[in-house]
């Protein structure tokens, strides 16, 4: 991990114990960076470790709790992104900002800050992208285009403006491995005309292949400063999922010999465009057992989730037995009858109705399972809301759930003690079966140990335990097994004893071990998306 | 100097309840104003369009027999919003629940007993919900935008009852008049109070209705259905409640009082079939709807308001001359005024006096 002296004479951009709090997160916690002419420069870090918060402080859509931004050796603050790009910073966002209905030159037209004229405008990008090998039709419908060729389009817009330092978001992960080479080869003519680019990226091969300079965040706060080139992609997956990998909590003193959930050579086609799909999943779950599910965002941990909890059902029954049962073809309520419990990754507008009080939210996920205690019988189907009420107090005793006034809104509780609360609502019921996508995402730590302990305490009491996420600290303190997802395909789970961090980095940055128990010899995978 | 609009934390609970009356207010200044300037003095024209039907017993029976079909229509239609499916078309569900529930009295008309009226209603019904059924079907298998859809089927209502009218079902002993044959005595629903007025069972149809959706949609499993899904999609999956099988509930719901509406009005407050049997019932009802913030009780108080707007402007043609399109100008003044008050509700008005910078940052 080399530093580089302050001070630098060629220094574009550089960023001073750069400090962002949303609440009680630290969102970005004292981040040093320094990006120098003509260098293409990785911002690395799994998903939430901050990496957008600090792009957008750069950009000026967000104003810095603390810190300095110095721009040429002059400190600057950035306040808009309109002063960003007077400035000279471009960025090309992840998801990208066009009108489907307006050709290629209109969209560009849109976004410039001054009056110039359609042709004048689709001649000049016409130019650009001939010069940059981002062949590009100023008249076509943005709407016949492909991604990576939307793609072209917000980046010659941001050429257009004459910029010394391009941001771009994950720009790879959209794109076809064809169209990513393409993509490199644009950035290294950038980076000959002597501009920088700050490139973010969770693909460590990517990484090792085009930046010159890496910086690593984990969890808000700088990890790694280094030459990627010089890193091994396990010493970057460290840097990148964290080295403090505490010593696992539980070794599974009672796995039976029960499945609980089964599924064999399950697969399912992506439902949209930007969906992945899943291929041959198989995952055998016993009581007393926890599964973590590793793998970097995007990789089909979602569709999993989906497929898993009968949000989506699949083709065939067998597809899917839980506690013995055929369940595939079950929808969500039927799978909860089963003794199956959920908490899927987004709180807000999926596990709770956010305008809804927490104990219409008790309705929403148990109407079902507790017919009997919630509603009246007959077809009327009355809620007993005082019977809602004593259940959701429970929980909220139970998980410790803080919050102000009686019954408040969903809305107005912290991320932190709202997850408390779903996850409260499905151990309420001594699930057999519980899945968790993300359990403890953007939750304070007070919350996530509580949330972890009563997963293990559930699974210790003979449950089988699903975790999927991308916090490997976690994953290694709860699991018992651990496997990885990787574009739609899933890792044999092997014993959380016996896992490395290294080999989980490879598994997770689509790099497949030659040891590899899966036999994975199709690199395309790593690639394909 | 600009004025912003700047997103409440939560949503004021002052004004959800004081938004409604705000809208009453500025509608009534916006009348006022209208009514100088078409050279009548706002006061006096203001009391005719607003008191004056209120002052006897026969008009208070005229408005119970206006405000029935828009509050059976709405308290439908509310519950066909919440669950974020957009009924444009009650109008047409209203007629034809109408024509369907007119099959017995003119095809059948030789039919005599106590049986006819309630099977009259139950086929308004049926003939209401069916038709509502149209544009649910296309929304779930074609995912077909509801709002054009339904909106179309209107003027096919329309343009049907007015074929049928002059056609097939014209009386043969009307003289040519485009109209259908008058109903017995047993097709026809009965007044309340026949010594008063002619107000007749159909406003108690909507009292009933009120009641049952609003104790629906406040205690029953359903209504909290239909509140989850029109809130999040996602969260109703989760839940475990079919967003499909919603949009043909709310649609059937809907549809269906509107039928019963549609019957009622031809069995009550017409007794035949005309070519139009609606002074834009199904339209205004969706003004009642918001109006009533989409509950039932307050839907019902809203329904008497818009009623007398239709009764006012028969009022204002006969006493101060001015056309009765009067009372359309009205209903959608109030619409506008009662959905840019909603705004108070999630958000506060600020005035920004803005520096260059920002500006910049709005060019973005």
């Amino acid at each position: 991990m080399a530093t580089q002296e302050p001070g630098h004479g060629d220094c574009l951009l550089e960023v001073r114990g750069l400090t962002k709090i949303f609440g009680e997160l630290r969102a970005n916690d004292g981040i040093d960076l320094e990006i120098r002419s003509s260098e293409i420069h990785a911002l690395l870090g799994e998903n939430g470790a901050g990496k957008s918060t600090l792009v957008k402080m750069l950009f000026g859509s967000l104003e810095p709790t603390s810190g300095q931004i110095i721009w040429k050796d002059k400190p600057v603050v950035i306040s808009s992104p309109g002063q960003a790009r007077a400035l000279g910073i471009g960025m090309v966002f992840q998801h990208f900002s066009l009108f489907e209905a307006l050709t290629v030159a209109e969209n560009i037209a849109l976004s410039m800050d001054d009056d110039v004229s359609i042709e004048n405008i689709a001649e000049q990008a016409a130019v650009l992208s001939r010069e940059y090998g981002l062949p590009l039709d100023p008249n076509a419908h943005v709407a016949d285009l492909s991604v990576g060729e939307r793609q072209r389009i917000e980046i010659v817009r941001t050429l257009l403006q004459n910029p010394e330092l391009i941001i771009l978001d994950e720009p790879t992960s959209v794109l076809t491995p064809q169209e990513a080479d393409k993509l490199f080869e644009t950035l290294e003519k950038i980076r000959s005309e002597g501009r920088s680019v700050l490139y973010i990226s969770h693909r460590l091969e990517e990484v090792q292949r085009i930046c010159d300079r890496a910086t690593v965040l984990r969890h808000g706060k700088l990890t790694g400063d280094c030459d990627p080139r010089a890193e091994t992609p396990a010493s970057l997956a460290t840097m990148m999922v964290g080295s403090e990998v505490k010593s696992v909590s539980n070794t599974g003193g009672n796995i039976t010999d029960q499945v609980l959930i089964e599924t064999k050579q399950l697969s399912a086609p992506a439902r949209t465009p930007f969906a992945v799909e899943l291929k041959d999943i198989d995952l055998t779950v016993r009581a007393g057992e926890i599964i973590g599910i590793a793998g970097v965002a995007g990789n089909g941990q979602s569709e999993l989730f989906d497929v898993l909890s009968g949000e989506e059902t699949t083709d065939n029954a067998g597809d899917l037995r839980i506690c013995g049962t055929d369940a595939g073809r079950m929808g969500i309520s039927a799978r909860r009858l089963l003794g199956a419990g959920f908490v899927p990754e987004e709180r807000h507008g999926h596990a709770a109705v956010s305008s809804m009080s927490l104990s219409e939210n008790m309705v929403l996920a148990r109407h079902m399972s507790d017919a009997s205690t919630f509603l009246t019988g007959g077809p009327l189907k009355i809620i007993r809301y005082d019977a809602v009420k004593n259940a959701s107090e429970r929980i909220i005793k139970e998980m410790d759930v803080r919050m102000s006034g009686v019954d408040p809104e969903a809305s107005s509780l912290s991320g932190g003690n709202l997850q408390k609360f779903i996850v409260g609502r499905e151990l309420d019921r001594k699930p057999s079966v519980i899945i968790v996508n993300q359990p403890t995402w953007g939750v304070d730590a007070g919350a996530a140990s509580r949330i972890r302990q009563a997963l293990i305490d559930l699974a210790d009491a003979g449950s089988a335990v699903v975790v999927i996420s991308q916090d490997l600290d976690e994953i290694f303190e709860v699991a018992t097994s651990i496997a990885v997802i990787n574009e739609g395909r899933l890792s044999e789970a092997e014993p959380a004893s016996d896992m490395t961090l290294e080999r989980i980095g490879l598994l997770m940055g689509g790099i497949h071990g030659e040891d590899s128990p899966v036999g994975d010899t199709e690199m395309e995978a790593a690639h394909a998306h | 100097m600009r004025i912003e609009l700047e997103r409440r934390p939560s949503h004021s609970a002052l004004f959800s309840v004081v938004s409604p009356f705000i809208a009453l207010g500025l509608t009534v200044i916006a009348g006022a104003i209208m009514f100088n300037v078409l050279g009548k003095n706002p006061l006096d024209a203001l009391y005719s369009f607003f008191i004056e039907p209120l002052t006897e017993v026969w008009s208070l029976h005229e408005l119970a027999i206006k405000a029935a079909p828009l509050i059976l229509i709405a308290v439908g239609l509310s519950v066909c919003f919440r669950s974020n499916n957009w009924n444009i078309g009650a109008e047409g569900q209203f007629i034809i629940g109408g024509v369907a529930g007119s099959i017995i009295p003119i095809v059948f008309h030789e039919w005599d007993s106590f049986l006819v009226l309630p099977a009259m209603l139950i086929m308004g019904i049926a003939g209401g919900a069916l038709y509502a059924g149209i544009p649910a079907l296309l929304k779930t298998r074609f995912n077909t935008n509801e709002i054009l859809s339904s909106l179309m089927l209107v003027y096919v209502a329309q343009l049907f009852l007015d074929w049928i009218v002059r056609g097939p079902w014209r009386n043969p002993e009307g003289f040519n008049f485009p109209e259908s044959r008058e109903f017995d005595v047993e097709a026809i629903l009965p007044e309340l109070l026949p010594a008063s007025g002619r107000a007749d069972l159909g406003i108690i149809f909507a009292v009933v209705a009120t009641l049952l959706t609003w104790f629906m949609m406040s205690y029953m499993l359903r209504g909290f259905q239909v509140s989850v899904l029109g809130q999040s999609a996602r969260a109703g999956r989760f839940a475990g409640f079919s967003a499909n099988r919603m949009v043909f509930f709310a649609f059937l719901f809907s549809g269906g009082l509107a039928g019963l509406a549609g019957i009622s009005e031809v069995s009550g407050a017409i007794e035949q079939l005309q070519p139009v049997i609606s002074p834009g019932y199904g339209f205004t009802a969706i003004i009642v709807a918001f109006l009533g913030r989409l509950n039932p009780l307050g839907i019902f108080a809203a329904g008497l308001i818009l009623a007398l707007t239709y009764l006012g402007g028969e009022a204002a043609q006969i006493s101060i001359g001015l056309p009765d399109k009067i009372a359309r100008v009205f209903q959608g003044l109030l619409l506008f005024f009662v959905l840019a008050c909603d705004t108070l509700i999630h958000y506060r008005v600020r005035l920004k006096f803005a520096t260059h910078s920002e500006l910049a940052e709005e060019g973005a």
